[in-house]
This record gives structure tokens, sequence and C-alpha cells, in this order.
């Protein structure tokens, strides 16, 4: 049986031949679009790209060689690819279960939503403030542990003495902070799963696990790659949490390009180290597109 | 009606457009730029100067940008710069400072010492900028951490040993390190390293980089840093840990430490530095004013260094903002409170016998981030990473010689003068 879109992708192809007089015309209004792209995002990225590769002028890798040469470099990489391995996937497990949790709510769906999003609606360094406000020396979490008499002082948390629960604090901080934008792109493929399917399964006796991991995961795997893509694409751009709660302790990649540009007024170099952080992203969105494949006929 | 309406967003637009090419003198600084001191300065430290005056301030990195945007446009907004010494230095590299030396001239009859003057020139003939006010480190401690002082231990005369001391004392009887340094991502850590630690040490900065004096200085640093809270690579302001009881004993910057104790200053004693075996190293901190090339109010601009350099309006910045006079005047006995107890440990720092002065670094252009990357790379490898002394400072002594090489920065004090780029010994 055709799928929804398989029909719609058969009527426009029926379509086609009328609006070919006119083939210059998708092209016109989305030139303003790539105008401004191009303004606003090729002309910086090539700069960037020249920054990165050149010295005085001219074409040099030695911008290259200090960013790997520098003692922050490969703890920054590592602790980089450890809190995207470690915070992707249970964003996304989070963000399943919340979506199926949210899918068997009748009424006050709307306001459970919307509470699960606030994170969402908030800076990424406030987020990080609010972590911060919990977890540092004078924090709440201090004052719990002291009133429950779990400790007896005051605890660092967030120190580099203490590299585990640093991490730990962080990790947390940000599956807080990024988990609700997976949820929203998950709710939004949930809602598009037809009903249908899950009754014929129902009928044929399949239980809750077998529909969730034969009907449910197959037909949202686009909501998934989007999901995927965009949380592991952020999480590699992961900043302004790490700042707040572990500053220098916990060095990571736009930490450095950050540290770089503004402490050591080296454009050179953080330019290098842009270049790196995109040239991961993308690598890991091509990963993506290929490890998951979509049917065609599910494209818009 | 819509046509109205679009017409009056239009006129304001245009209106907010154009304000800013009404004649003003703009003033554009990186210093006291809290919104406090920054009301204190347009409302009452600038008041009575004879030109309108537009007080901006800016973050020094955007700070850096903006004067290079403006020299590559040639279009000129500013007139009137106010920065620090090190952020003013690379402006001077590029020619972009207009030479002061007439009204130099002038506030030397004023009483402006000489020495202070020169720092002005940043190593060039001519003078780039005018001292506005001064400042320096200081330690501040809890009075209730007085009790755990060794015996015999002078607190305006310490040493090393006795700092030590003191903190493991501290740290038995209260069971957690009480002694905290602005280590964090903003702190000013490297200029403890600069101006204070390698004076103190080694009698040198650049030179005696990784000379054996200087190995065995880090030696006891990491001594001193088993008494002292892990939480410092998080501070940036001591006034904050300090005010909330995180530590008793705090290194900084006399403004950094300004609101924790003029806000409880009889809970606080002020003191100069710590004396290592070459004496008791300490760096000033000077922030100047300069007019750049092609400001469209320069006359302006003159004026209004002419009035910040009077005596009255440095004795009321000292007042409003803990920022020490350029001008060889005495702070009236009904100051602040906080901000007397910290000028009494500039006295002490600066009158000390052993006092060892440290110049802020002349010549290094914009590499003066990099300079300072040099002494916080060696420190987190080194204390932090447990890497051995030796190696760490050979291959830091080689990035800094490259450093000095590639800016032919001359030595400063307290280093011996040079011939050309500075050279680590």
């Amino acid at each position: 049986m055709p799928g929804p879109h398989a029909i719609l992708n058969y009527t426009r192809r029926l379509r086609g031949p009328m609006t070919n007089n006119r083939t210059w015309i998708p092209y016109l209004l989305i030139l303003p679009s790539v105008a401004f792209l191009a303004l606003l995002f090729v002309v910086p990225l090539v700069q960037t790209i020249w920054l990165a590769f050149s010295d005085n002028g001219l074409p040099s890798l030695a911008n290259m060689r200090t960013m790997a040469g520098d003692l922050n470099f490969l703890p920054s990489v590592r602790n980089t690819f450890l809190l995207t391995i470690a915070v992707v996937p249970v964003q996304v497990v989070i963000a399943l279960v919340m979506g199926t949790l949210v899918a068997k709510v009748g009424a006050g769906r709307e306001t459970i939503l919307w509470i699960w999003t606030i994170p969402l609606g908030i800076s990424d360094l406030a987020a990080g403030m609010v972590w911060l406000s919990i977890l540092q020396n004078t924090g709440y979490l201090n004052s719990l542990l002291f009133s429950l008499g779990l400790i007896e002082r005051q605890t660092s948390w967030l120190t580099y003495q203490t590299p585990v629960a640093l991490f730990i604090g962080i990790a947390v901080a940000e599956i807080w902070r990024g988990t609700a934008i997976v949820m929203v792109i998950i709710v939004a493929g949930l809602n598009q799963v037809p009903k249908e399917f899950k009754e014929a399964a129902e009928i044929f006796g399949a239980g809750p696990w077998t529909r969730f991991f034969r009907i449910t995961l197959p037909l949202i795997r686009p909501a998934l790659q989007s999901a995927l893509i965009l949380r592991t694409v952020l999480a590699f751009e992961v900043f302004a949490v790490v700042y707040a709660l572990g500053g220098r302790n916990f060095p990571v990649l736009v930490g450095e390009a950050y540290t770089w540009q503004n402490q050591n007024q080296n454009y050179g170099v953080a330019g290098a180290y842009a270049v790196l952080i995109m040239v991961i992203s993308l690598a890991a969105t091509v990963v993506y597109l290929k490890a998951i494949k979509v049917d065609p006929e599910r494209l818009p | 009606m819509k046509r109205l309406l679009s017409l009056a967003v239009f006129a304001s637009t245009a209106l907010a457009l154009a304000t800013p090419a009404l004649a003003q003198t703009v003033f554009l600084s990186t210093q006291l730029r809290p919104i406090e001191e920054a009301t204190a300065v347009r409302q009452e430290i600038l008041n009575g100067v004879d030109a309108k005056v537009d007080y901006v301030v800016e973050e020094p990195p955007q700070f850096a940008v903006r004067m290079e945007a403006e020299r590559q446009a040639g279009k000129h907004t500013i007139s009137l710069v106010g920065a620090l010494h090190g952020e003013l230095s690379p402006l001077a590299d590029k020619d972009s400072l207009e030479p002061l030396d007439d009204l130099a001239k002038r506030l030397a009859a004023n009483g402006m010492p000489q020495s202070l003057l020169d720092l002005g020139k940043l190593g060039k003939s001519t003078q780039q900028y005018i001292p506005w006010m001064q400042a320096t480190y200081v330690m501040a401690a809890h009075k209730d951490a007085l009790q755990y002082l060794p015996e015999g231990a002078d607190i305006n005369a310490l040493t090393y040993d006795q700092l030590i001391a003191w903190g493991k004392k501290m740290e038995e009887a209260t069971g957690q390190p009480q002694i905290g340094f602005p280590a964090g991502p903003k702190g000013l850590m490297a200029r403890f390293f600069e101006g204070y630690f390698y004076p103190s040490f080694t009698g040198g900065v650049v030179r005696t980089f990784k000379n054996a004096d200087a190995a065995a200085g880090w030696e006891k640093f990491k001594e001193l840093w088993t008494v002292v809270t892990p939480t410092s690579t998080n501070y940036d302001f001591m006034q904050e840990p300090l005010a909330a009881g995180e530590v008793m004993v705090a290194w900084d910057h006399v403004a950094r430490l300004k609101n924790a104790i003029s806000a409880s200053p009889d809970d606080y004693v002020v003191f100069p530095a710590p004396a290592g075996p070459k004496g008791r190293g300490y760096m000033p901190v000077v922030a100047g004013l300069a007019i750049p090339k092609g400001a469209p109010d320069a006359a302006g601009a003159t004026k209004v260094i002419e009035h910040l350099a009077t005596q009255d309006t440095q004795l009321l910045t000292a007042q409003l903002v803990g920022f020490f006079p350029t001008l060889n005047v005495q702070l009236p006995e009904d100051l602040d409170k906080g901000v007397a107890l910290l000028a009494g440990a500039v006295t002490a720092t600066q009158s000390a016998k052993d006092a060892v002065i440290s110049l802020l670094p002349v010549g290094l252009g914009d590499k003066g981030g990099e300079f300072n990357k040099v002494y916080m790379d060696s420190f987190q490898r080194i204390v932090l990473r447990s890497e051995p002394v030796a190696d760490v400072l050979k291959s830091q002594g080689e990035t800094m010689a490259k450093l000095m090489a590639d800016t032919k920065a001359p030595c400063w004090a307290p280093d011996a003068k040079s011939n050309g780029a500075c050279p680590v010994e």
C-alpha cells in the first residue's frame, strides 16, 4: 500500500509539466535566502578558513601546528567526544520515553509538553548558572547533603581534583538543557505514525515492546535522524554550560577557540579550532545520513 | 493611519541614527565597566568638563577589535580611549595614537611623577598615553585567620615560607584549605607569576624564566598549592569567595577585592604579597588615556584628560571606584574605609624595604595574551598536572624565547636591560 507521501509525490509528478513554462520562478523565490546565506555565511566561512591556514598573509600550517601542539588540545578533543558520547544517547532515550508517555496522556498534554520544553527557552549560559548555583561549594546540593547529615562541611564538586564529579555535573546539566529539543522533534515524528498500524499489530497479538521496536521506531526514523544530527552537532559545539561549571578545568573545543580568540588574542589559532569543529560536525552529519537510512519515499 | 505610523517609525530611526553625529566627545573605556562604576564616571567624575562627553565601555577583546576596525575603515568615532597599559600597547605598535608630549609636560609640572609618565611612552620616543589611575595587587585576610598566623610572623612582611606555614595551620584547624588565588578563566593569576612569584624567587621575569632559582621557586609554589583551595581554578574575582566565606586569605587586584572589604571593613586586614629569596615582587597597574589618530574631537578629548588629571578628580576617582591617583597627592582621611585599608596595603607594598618592582610588559604588541599563556601553561603543567619542573621549564622556555624573538621586545624591569629582544637565559 503506497504511503501518503508516495501519493503526494505522484500527484506532484502529474502536475509537473504544467509549470514547466515558468521554471525560473522557484529559483527567483529562493534567491534572497541564497544571497543572504552567501553573504553572511559563505563569506565569513571562507575568511575563517583563510585565517586558519595562513600566517602573515601567506598560506601556512603554523596555526594548525600551534593548535595541535597546545597542552589543552588533546584534553579538549577527548572531553568533547566523551561528553557527546555520554550525553546524546541518554538524551535520545529520555526523549523517546517522554514522547511515548505524553502520547498516552489525554487531558493536560499541552501543559506537560510546555513544562518539558522550558529548558529550551533558557539560554545556555543561564542554564549553566542555574546548575552552578546547585553544584558550587555554597550551592543547594551541598546544603541538602549537609542538612541530611551526609557531609560535614562544604564539598567541592567542580574542581580539577574531582574530574569525575565535574564530568557528571556537566553531563547532567547538558542533558537537562538539551533533551527538550530532541523530544520536540520526536513528538512531532510520533504524531505522524498512523494509528491504524498499531491497531493492526495489536489485533495480531504484538506486545507493547514489539510494537515499539517493529512499528514506532522504524516509522520515526526521519525524525530520529534529524534529532540525532541536530543534537550531535550541538554537542560538539558545547560551550556555555561547560564554561559556567568547569571554567578551564574541563577544556572543550569551542572553549579553546574562545580562549585563543579572547585571552590569547590569536585569531589564527581560534580559526583553526573553528575549522576543526566544523569538520567534525560535518563528518558526524554524514555518518548519521549513511547509518540511519531513511526510505526516500518518506522524505519531504 | 498605517502610513503615519510607518512614517513615525522611519523618522525615529533616522533620528536615532543621526544622534551620534552631533558634536559629542566619545570616551571609550575598558576600565570602570560595571554599571555602578560607569554611572559614577558619567554623573560625578566627568562632572564639570567643558564638553559633552559620551562615556562608553567595552570589554578588552571587543575594544581591540573595535579600535582595529576603526583604524582599517578610516572612519573614526572615538575621540578618547581609557585602557590598561597592556591594552594600549598594541595600538601604539600600529602607530594609531596621537603623540601627547605637550600635555605630558604640563602634567609633569603639576606633580605627575616622571617615572609614571615614562611608562606612557610605551618604549617609543613620544608620549603615547597619559597615566590616568593606578592600582596594584595585594592580599586580604579575614580577621578570623589571624589567630593561625605562625609565631613571629609580621603580616606586613610575610615570606612565602610563613604563608605556607599559615596555610597549613588554617587547614589543620578548619579541615579545609583556606588560601585562594584567582586562577579561573577570567582571573588575573598570570599577573601573580609575572609580577609577584618570578620577581620574588628569581629577581627577573623573562631572563630568569627557566634558571635554577625558577625551578626551586616552582617547587616552593607546589608546596604552597597543597594548602590552596582547589576551587581556585574556578575563581575570577576573589571578593566573592572571600565574602562567601569559602576562603579566609586571598591575593588579587585591589579593585577585585574592594567589594568584599568595603562591605565590612572591620572584618578584614589587607597586606602586601609575600617575599621570596630575591625580595618582595610587586606589579603596579596603570590605566592610561590616549587620543586615537583621526579622532573627531581631539580638542574635547584633551580637555577631558586635563579634567581627569586634576587633584580633585583623582581623589574623587579613588573614593568612588578604588583606583588610586597618578598624581603625587595625599589621600584624605575621610576616605571610604575599605578603600583606605587597600590604600594602606598599597603604600606598605611600595615602601617595603625588600620591594622588587616588576613593570608592565612593553613591546609585546598583541602577543600580551600569549605571554600570559606561557606562565599559565607552566602553572597548569607543573602544579595541576604534576609534570617534572625541569621538562616544563625547558619547553615553555623555548616558547618564551620564540615569543620574545618574534616581537623583538627588549627586557623590562626587574630584568636587566638588553640590546634587542629579551633573552631567556
